[in-house]
């Protein structure tokens, strides 16, 4: 098996500054079939497909939308999240980069299939460099009559607009996204209201990933190659971000199915050095980890359940023996300490303690006491925090006491042994 | 040291490009987010001061305590003076596993500095910054929006560095 | 009919009508979920997560405080993993808060303190994490230690929703999130009017009101000085709930014997003061009708709100009346005609108000209200303060005897009393204006129309043929609603009456920390009953005032009183000030 060009079908085939080109590729021509179309089949089709939330929530996106559809108040709205922000996941970039009329033909089909006024694209504020494509692409769109007025004589009318995030991690969650659309810095809230209901402005909201909604207009136009791919319920391709100790990293698309052993050797080339590979982190830095046990198990989303593992945003971070467990650990855990929004008691405080023990274990001056207080506010936490940033920090600890028990021994020696 | 942000002073000129940006953005306080971005890369060491954000504050209108939240909150926004290139350096994970621990050493050698201190013509400060989504050029870092990587001798960074002479 | 459900908790059947969140429903099986951010006035912010119970069917525990119950839901308050979480949560913010519980202003009534006793938080098991951090402190009223702060964000909320300022804010993120004014400024530099509702909804001594009580008792044991002490309208139906005694408790005369034990030479009361108030603020107003001065005419006797228009409309200062309020009203008096009458030297009486509001501290330093350089009023105690003083002193006060002021300042009518309550100084003020104008009673004394928990009332009131548009607001984000008509020009009413404070005086950011919406429509209610039970009920005809006027001041609105009884305001510069 080797990479696939579906959902990265247009990249490096039109000019990205131009509607023309892309038009002359067939671009417009699934929104102008949505048009004709019942709001309810464009749905149906998703869910045929079974496409999943790409973000890494994995929520069913033919679900989402007949359920955004459905709710009964007005002003309705899109937001397409831009704002991927775990760590080794970059397939957005390309997306926006290479494909920028592409995704801005899906939130418009996204805004006819939810019935909304407007679409939002909040993008982070690290991809900056790419706002002047998405905002020609949103100015051609308008002047061609795809956005603003009466889109293609339907009677409807639908706006996009663009922000920019400012570089906060958190804003990749849903309310914290619309708190910082809303001009606010970008803290969760609780949920409910849900999205659907009270979202952006409190008026009913359907957010979607950059890649999630860049599979629709070429799911309209041409559905079979992708049903014919993949395996079990994980139907059709996946963009991944193979990163960290490998050979190539970058993002390649790939049908489901493929092993771990192929995405990393075959895909990205292999570890650096040919060295062994200590860990593998999946999902990005909220995902769970595993060591090289997993390299024969299929991508997919059962098969992932099975071992304990996510999806997620796609990412496939390895990590070569060069790195001990306790270190990555604590670079995790860096990273949530720096991007906890800070409000809820258990992820500011949580994150903080547990950071602690680690540097306790890698110096090798903890007590027992200390490993039962973590294991407990590893449990914990995850469960009472406010929102998903809470409650997937750990996850990284959490499958290290299952693949990795002897760091987190009380013998000392071999904990020490297997720190380093 | 870096220049102390009470001296900051708000020429007429500076007025106009927020008065600018403040019409661009519709006097949408919405938009604050993307307001201080624009504002911020108007002032030569990439940060708000004080009196700018007074300023916006007054203009938008928006609460002041709005603008420093934000300011606080997110990462591309400063409220300390930066210099005019700022050097982001991504502490990532995938940076971290491909060594950005010699990028950070030879870079405050080659300029001389540290976290929190500028280089003698206000030229660099260095930071570190979560992963800003270039892990395929692992280790990397950013210099007003444009990213550089992989960096992983002390001659590409030297070159790197002459690039803003 | 609401939708009743059924649910369980702790296998408890209970019936709750649809909406009730999980806190609630375990209030009526008296079962007290512990909660730290949750305040009842205020939206959920779900943020401190110590009220995590576990629902069966769902993964994750959910807040209490912010989940509604459904029908067959079955809730559990006391599982292993609900005690770890709270247990845990406990530990995390002591981990980061500073301990000297002796030396807290809140020792004894903090929610933190409270919590730890109660789950048995004892030696800490974790890393001590918190840094110093200096305490803001340059101003007259408000004391803002962040080290005790455990963000859960109440202040920010009564800030923003309650009175619309928003100079408290949450900055930073992670472990570096803190309650700061914009760029740490001191208070007095920012937009805050020093109302102290942050003071009363926060959980532990993270703000305070600066404490003047030794200041106080340094004077009592002075022998040079005559203490006298003055006591606002809404301390006697709030001091009540700190003794256990209801919400709204009418304690005046149990309050007049504690102020006698603490050593106070003379209690006098602060609705003497309002009563001169009303003559003057009355006299003023038909002054500005017939002469078509600055109108409207709004009242002045509210610290916070006198702070709002100097600092956030310097340019409608002209707006508020010259009156002094009764507080420095009674100070004035006390250190002129009293002093005269009682032949004691001006500087050797010592003025002390009880006061439900920290405003007031600021207020009682300005330079405008002292003569010679002694200020009217030496100090301001809030009704937190008393209590202090109360508990020091180590009186029993439900069970004290009763007692009634001193004369002559300790003379009140029912218009006074009501000067606590919103609305309560607009119906005072129309009771004497309309008499004074009219030459008749007010067909209804009770002026209901100004009466309730409204944010902005409107009425006409008809003064024999003149229509007098009137409106009473409270809380200061309705206020600045007010001022931007005004400032717009499309304000029609002819006397604005402002009290800062949800519900006037009775709610201020003096009260006891219980103090909630529910307990200050309790106090409210209260007033207006001293004001029915009043054998005098117009400010006019307070017979200590006849004679103040007969003898001291001429008339009301005389020169004299001018000079000694209104007062002159300064609108306040900004920092930065833009000109276009």
């Amino acid at each position: 098996m080797k990479e696939i060009n579906y959902i990265t079908e247009n990249f490096g085939k039109y000019d990205v500054f131009s509607i023309d080109s892309y038009m002359d590729i067939g671009g417009f021509a699934s929104l102008k079939k949505v048009i004709a179309m019942d709001t309810e089949d464009i749905a149906t089709l998703l869910t045929t497909a079974k496409i999943k939330g790409r973000g890494g929530a994995e929520y069913p996106m033919g679900r989402k939308w007949s359920q955004a559809h459905a709710v009964d108040r007005p002003h309705h709205c899109v937001v397409c999240n831009a704002d991927e922000g775990e760590t080794c996941t970059f397939k957005d970039r390309e997306l926006i980069k290479n494909d920028p009329f592409n995704l801005i033909e899906a939130i418009i089909i996204a805004g006819w299939a939810v019935n909304a006024e407007d679409g939002y694209i909040y993008m982070r504020a690290e991809y900056g460099s790419l706002r002047p494509r998405l905002l020609n692409a949103i100015k051609q769109a308008e002047e061609r009559g795809f956005l603003g007025e009466n889109i293609l004589n339907s009677g409807w009318n639908y706006k996009i607009h663009l922000y920019s995030g400012a570089g906060a991690y958190v804003c990749g969650e849903g309310t914290a996204l619309i708190r910082s659309i809303e001009g606010k810095a970008g803290r969760p809230r609780m949920k409910p209201p849900f999205m659907k209901q009270s979202g952006l402005f409190s008026r009913p909201t359907c957010i979607d990933n950059v890649e999630s909604l860049s599979i629709v207009p070429h799911l309209l136009r041409d559905a079979k190659p992708y049903m014919e791919m993949g395996q079990g319920d994980s139907i059709g391709s996946k963009m991944i971000s193979v990163g960290g100790n490998v050979n190539r990293p970058g993002v390649y698309e790939m049908p489901f199915g493929m092993t771990v052993r192929q995405i990393i050797y075959d895909l990205a080339g292999g570890i650096q050095g040919d060295r062994n590979i200590r860990l593998i982190q999946f999902g990005g830095v909220s995902g769970k980890i595993s060591d090289s046990r997993v390299l024969d198990v299929p991508y997919t989303y059962e098969d992932f359940a099975k071992n304990n593992l996510i999806i997620g945003s796609g990412s496939v971070l390895v990590i070569d023996e060069r790195t001990s467990v306790i270190d990555f650990l604590r670079y995790t855990q860096d990273f949530f300490l720096h991007e906890s929004c800070g409000q809820c008691i258990p992820c500011r405080e949580g994150n903080r303690h547990i950071r602690i023990f680690l540097e306790k274990i890698k110096d090798g001056t903890y007590t027992d006491e200390d490993i039962k207080t973590m294991k407990t506010f590893a449990k914990v936490m995850p469960m009472s925090s406010l929102c998903g940033l809470g409650e997937t920090a750990q996850n990284a600890l959490k499958s290290a006491f299952e693949i990795f028990p002897e760091v987190f021994t009380s013998n000392r020696q071999k904990s020490m042994e297997a720190v380093y | 040291m870096i220049e102390d942000s009470s001296k900051f002073e708000l020429t007429e000129e500076l007025k106009a490009s927020i008065d600018k940006i403040l019409v661009e953005h519709y006097h949408d306080f919405t938009q604050i987010v993307g307001i201080l971005l624009d504002v911020q890369s108007k002032i030569e060491q990439h940060y708000i001061p004080k009196i700018v954000a007074c300023y916006v504050a007054e203009k938008l209108p928006v609460k002041l305590s709005v603008i420093y939240d934000c300011m606080t909150f997110y990462d591309a926004l400063s409220d300390k003076p930066r210099g005019r290139y700022p050097i982001e350096i991504c502490d990532s994970i995938a940076c971290k596993v491909n060594n950005n621990e010699f990028l950070l050493k030879t870079l405050k050698e080659l300029l001389g500095i540290d976290f929190g201190t500028v280089t003698y013509d206000g030229r660099f400060t260095i930071e570190k910054v979560s992963c800003f989504g270039a892990c395929d050029r692992a280790p990397a870092v950013k210099i007003n929006g444009i990213v550089y990587g992989p960096l992983k001798t002390k001659a590409q960074m030297r070159g790197l560095l002459e690039q803003f002479v | 009919m609401a939708e009743m459900i059924n649910l369980t908790i702790n296998d408890l059947p209970v019936t709750v009508e649809k909406g009730t969140k999980i806190l609630q429903a375990a209030k009526q099986l008296h079962i007290d979920i512990p909660h730290l951010c949750y305040h009842p006035d205020q939206r959920v912010k779900a943020r401190c997560r110590i009220c995590s119970v576990e629902v069966v069917g769902k993964k994750r525990l959910l807040a209490a405080c912010a989940t509604e119950c459904w029908d067959g839901m079955e809730v559990y308050t006391d599982t292993q993993v609900v005690r770890d979480t709270q247990r845990g949560i406990l530990q995390l913010i002591m981990a980061d808060h500073e301990e000297n519980c002796l030396t807290c202003p809140r020792n004894g009534n903090c929610v933190l303190q409270e919590l730890c006793s109660r789950f048995n938080i004892r030696r800490p098991n974790l890393t001590h994490v918190g840094k110093a951090i200096p305490i803001k402190t340059n101003n007259p009223s408000l004391v803002h230690d962040p080290e005790k702060c455990v963000k859960c964000g109440r202040c920010i909320r009564v800030c923003k929703d309650v009175q619309g300022i928003e100079a408290l804010g949450f900055a930073g993120r992670s472990t570096n999130l803190r309650v700061t004014t914009p760029f740490n400024d001191d208070f007095t530099n920012t937009d805050c009017v020093l109302c102290g509702q942050c003071t009363v909804v926060c959980p532990v001594g993270a703000l305070v009101e600066k404490d003047d009580t030794d200041k106080v008792l340094d004077a009592i044991f002075d022998p040079k000085k005559t203490v006298i002490v003055q006591t606002a309208p809404s301390v006697r139906v709030a001091l009540g709930d700190a003794f256990g005694l209801p919400d709204g408790a009418v304690v005046t005369k149990k309050m007049v014997s504690a102020l006698k034990m603490i050593g106070f030479d003379k209690i006098f009361d602060t609705n003497y003061g309002a009563d001169l108030t009303i003559a003057e603020e009355a006299t003023e107003l038909i002054d500005r009708i017939k002469n078509k001065k600055t109108m409207p005419m709004t009242t002045s006797c509210c610290p916070g709100w006198v702070n709002f228009v100097e600092k956030h409309y310097p340019e409608k200062i002209a707006h508020l009346s010259t009156t002094k309020s009764p507080m420095s009203i009674f100070s004035r008096i006390a250190k002129t005609d009293y002093a005269k009458q009682e032949n004691i030297a001006a500087e050797n009486i010592y003025s002390v108000a009880i006061m439900p509001c920290i405003a007031k501290k600021y207020e009682a330093q300005r330079p405008e209200l002292s003569m010679d350089g002694i200020p009217d009023t030496d100090a301001v105690i809030t009704t937190r303060g008393l209590i202090k003083l109360i508990k020091y002193i180590g009186i029993d006060f439900p069970n004290l005897p009763e007692n009634e002021f001193d004369n002559p300042m300790g003379e009140s009518t029912g218009a006074g009393a009501i000067f606590g309550a919103t609305g309560g100084v607009m119906e005072a003020a129309l009771r004497t204006a309309h008499e004074w104008l009219t030459g008749k009673e007010m067909p209804t004394l009770e002026y209901t129309p100004v009466r309730g928990f409204e944010g902005i009332k409107e009425a006409k009131v008809n003064l024999d043929g003149n229509e007098l548009k009137i409106a009473v607001v409270h809380t200061l984000k309705n206020a600045a609603l007010i001022m931007d008509k005004l400032r717009d020009g499309n304000c029609d009413y002819d006397f604005i009456e402002v009290m800062a404070c949800p519900g006037g005086c009775v709610g201020g950011g003096g009260q006891p920390v219980t103090t909630t919406f529910a307990a200050t429509k309790k106090r409210i209610a209260s007033l207006y009953s001293i004001d029915r039970k009043s054998k005098l009920r117009k400010s006019h005809e307070n017979p200590y005032l006849k004679k103040l006027y007969a003898e001291f001041l001429e008339k009301p609105g005389s020169e004299k009183a001018h000079n000694l009884l209104h007062t002159h305001y300064v609108g306040r510069k900004k920092e930065f000030e833009f000109n276009k």
